[in-house]
C-alpha cells in the first residue's frame, strides 16, 4: 500500500496548500486525481513521490517511510519530459540510469533504436516522453504518479503510452496514480477517482 | 484571407566538423483560412504545426529555405511584406506567459504591442482600455507582472496583445494544453468570437477535441505535409478519410482509445510511398508508390 496520513503542504509561512488529506492506493490499482488548477493535485503528486517534504503528516510504501536516498519506488513522471532529463545526458544513458529496460519494453512504446544516440533535444515532445516512461517501468518501481503525462500529446500517442503503462501495471501489479484533467481519460483508464476539492484540501 | 500552397522549408545543419546537411521538414504543405472562419491545425508534436506559423509570421530561423506559394489577401507573403504585416495585419497568440517579458507590468506590454501596431499612445491606452475590459480583466490586472496571473488570466492577457490592434488573421499555438476544463472552454470561445467579427483564426492544437469544439474546419498534419483537410461536422459523422485522421479520432479516450502503433517517421527517414505507410492498418503494395506520397484528401469547400 502507499498510504499518505493526515497530509499538510505549506511554502514557508504562507497559506496550506493541502491540509488533512489521507489516501492510499493498493498494489495494482489505478486511481485518478482530480480538482482545479491550484489545488494542490501536482504538490500532492510531488509529496507522494518524495519531492517535496510534507509540513505535516507522514508517507508510508508497504509500511515503511520513503527512503532518503538512492531509486524511489514511488516514481513521478511530468508532463514536459524536457524538463525531467539531463538535457547533457544521450538517451541511452538516460535510459539505464535505474536498469536499461529490455527490447520488448521499448518496442512497446514504439522506442526506435535510432534514438538511443541522441540527445534530449534531438526528440519531440511525444518521443521523449515514451523514453521518460520507459526508464521507471522496472521492478524497483512499486508506484507510478502521471501528472498530466499525456497533456501535451496528440491523442495516438497518448492511446499508444496508457496502453503500455496499464498493461506493464497490471501484469506487475504496479499502483498508479493519474492526474488529469481530461474526465474521459480519467474514465477510461482508472478504477475509482478521488476528487481532492472533496478530501478537504481547503 | 490566406493561402499557402506547396509551402517546403528546408533546413541547412552542420552535420559533423563543417559538412552541411539539408533537412526538409515541412514539404508540399497545403492550407487557406477564409475570413470569419477558424481552421484548426492538428498533428503529433514535429508535424510541422509550429513551423507553419513561423512561416507566415516571417519568423524563420536564418538557415531555413522556403519555396512554394503563400498569398496573404491576394498578394504574395513574402519575408518583407510578413515582417510589416506582423502585429498589424497577422497576429500570434503565444503558447505561455513564457513569451511575456517577466519583469515588465502586463497593461505595459499590450500597450507597447498596440504602439508597435501602429496606434500612437493615448489610442494605444484606450485599447487597451477597451481590450482588457472585453475579457474581463480589471483594471487592476494592468499592473500585474506575469508571474502574478493565474492561469485563466494569463489566457485572456495572451488574447490581448493579438487583439488589441485590428489584425485580421490571428494564429494560435497550441493555447490549451493543461488547462482546467472551463478555462479551455472559454479560451476556445474567444477564439470563435474573434471569427464571428470577421477576422480569421488558426487554431494550432494537439488535441483534437479542443479543435473540434470550434473549428469550421480542420487540417490534420502529418510527418510535415497536410495529408487531409475535413469540415468539423466530418469527425462525429464518420466522414473522415485517411488512416491517419481515423485512427486519430479512434484513438480517444471517449472513443475506443485504440491506438496505431509506431511513432511519425523523422524528416531524415520518411517511407518511399505514403508517409502513413510504415504504420497503416490498411496498407496495400501500393503504397509503397511514390505517387502516393503526399496523397491527401481536402474536403469540398
Amino acid at each position: 500500500m502507499l498510504i499518505g496520513e493526515q497530509l499538510a503542504f505549506r511554502y514557508g509561512r504562507q497559506a496550506f496548500v493541502l491540509q488533512d488529506i489521507d489516501l492510499a492506493i493498493a498494489p495494482g490499482e489505478v486511481v485518478g486525481l482530480s480538482a482545479p488548477s491550484g489545488f494542490g493535485k501536482t504538490t500532492l503528486g510531488k509529496l507522494l513521490a518524495g519531492y517535496l517534504m510534507p509540513t505535516r503528516g507522514r508517507i508510508l510504501v508497504d509500511d515503511r517511510p520513503l527512503p532518503p536516498q538512492g531509486y524511489c519506488p514511488v516514481q513521478l513522471i511530468f508532463q514536459n519530459p524536457e524538463l525531467a532529463v539531463n538535457p547533457r545526458w544521450r538517451i541511452r544513458k538516460i535510459l539505464a540510469e535505474k536498469q536499461m529496460p529490455d527490447r520488448t519494453l521499448l518496442e512497446a512504446l514504439g522506442v526506435h533504436s535510432g534514438w538511443l544516440d541522441r540527445y534530449p533535444h534531438e526528440l519531440s515532445g511525444g518521443e521523449l516522453q515514451r523514453i521518460a516512461v520507459a526508464r521507471v517501468l522496472n521492478p524497483a518501481t512499486r508506484y507510478l504518479i502521471a501528472d498530466e503525462m499525456t497533456a501535451m500529446l496528440d491523442a495516438n500517442t497518448q492511446a499508444l503510452i496508457w496502453r503500455m503503462v496499464l498493461d506493464y501495471a497490471r501484469s506487475q501489479n504496479l499502483g498508479l496514480v493519474v492526474i488529469s484533467h481530461e474526465a474521459a481519460l480519467i474514465g477510461r483508464v482508472c478504477d475509482r477517482s478521488i476528487d481532492l476539492m472533496r478530501l478537504g484540501a481547503r | 484571407m490566406l493561402s499557402v500552397q506547396n509551402l517546403s522549408i528546408t533546413f541547412t545543419m552542420y552535420d559533423r566538423g563543417l559538412a552541411q546537411k539539408q533537412l526538409t521538414a515541412i514539404t508540399q504543405l497545403d492550407l487557406d483560412v477564409q475570413a470569419g472562419e477558424v481552421v484548426a491545425v492538428v498533428g503529433a508534436s514535429g508535424s510541422g504545426k509550429s513551423l507553419l506559423a513561423h512561416a507566415i509570421l516571417g519568423i524563420l530561423p536564418d538557415n531555413a529555405q522556403v519555396s512554394g506559394q503563400m498569398r496573404f489577401k491576394g498578394e504574395p507573403l513574402t519575408p518583407n511584406r510578413s515582417r510589416d504585416l506582423r502585429g498589424k495585419s497577422i497576429a500570434l497568440i503565444p503558447q505561455s506567459i513564457g513569451y511575456l517579458d517577466p519583469l515588465m507590468q502586463v497593461g505595459r506590454q499590450v500597450e507597447r504591442t498596440a504602439k508597435l501596431g501602429g496606434l500612437p499612445r493615448p489610442a494605444a491606452r484606450t485599447a487597451v482600455d477597451r481590450t482588457f475590459d472585453r475579457y474581463g480583466l480589471g483594471s487592476i490586472v494592468k499592473r500585474l507582472y506575469p508571474f502574478q496571473l493565474s492561469g485563466g488570466m494569463a489566457r485572456r492577457v495572451l488574447v490581448s496583445t493579438a487583439v488589441v490592434s485590428p489584425v485580421e488573421l490571428v494564429i494560435a499555438d497550441e493555447p490549451t494544453p493543461g488547462l482546467h476544463p472551463d478555462v479551455v472552454t472559454e479560451t476556445l470561445n474567444h477564439l470563435r468570437e474573434l471569427a464571428s467579427e470577421g477576422k480569421g483564426v488558426i487554431l494550432i492544437t494537439h488535441d483534437i477535441e479542443a479543435a473540434l469544439q470550434i473549428a469550421d474546419r480542420v487540417a490534420v498534419f502529418y510527418a510535415g505535409t497536410t495529408i487531409e483537410i475535413a469540415h468539423a461536422q466530418d469527425f462525429p459523422n464518420g466522414k473522415i478519410r485517411h488512416p491517419y485522421t481515423i485512427a486519430l479520432w479512434r484513438s480517444l479516450p471517449q472513443n475506443d482509445f485504440i491506438p496505431v502503433p509506431g511513432s511519425q517517421p523523422s524528416p531524415d527517414a520518411l517511407p518511399d510511398g505514403c508517409l502513413f505507410s510504415d504504420r497503416c492498418p490498411w496498407v496495400t503494395p501500393n503504397a509503397a508508390s511514390i505517387a502516393l506520397r503526399f496523397y491527401r484528401f481536402v474536403a469540398l469547400q
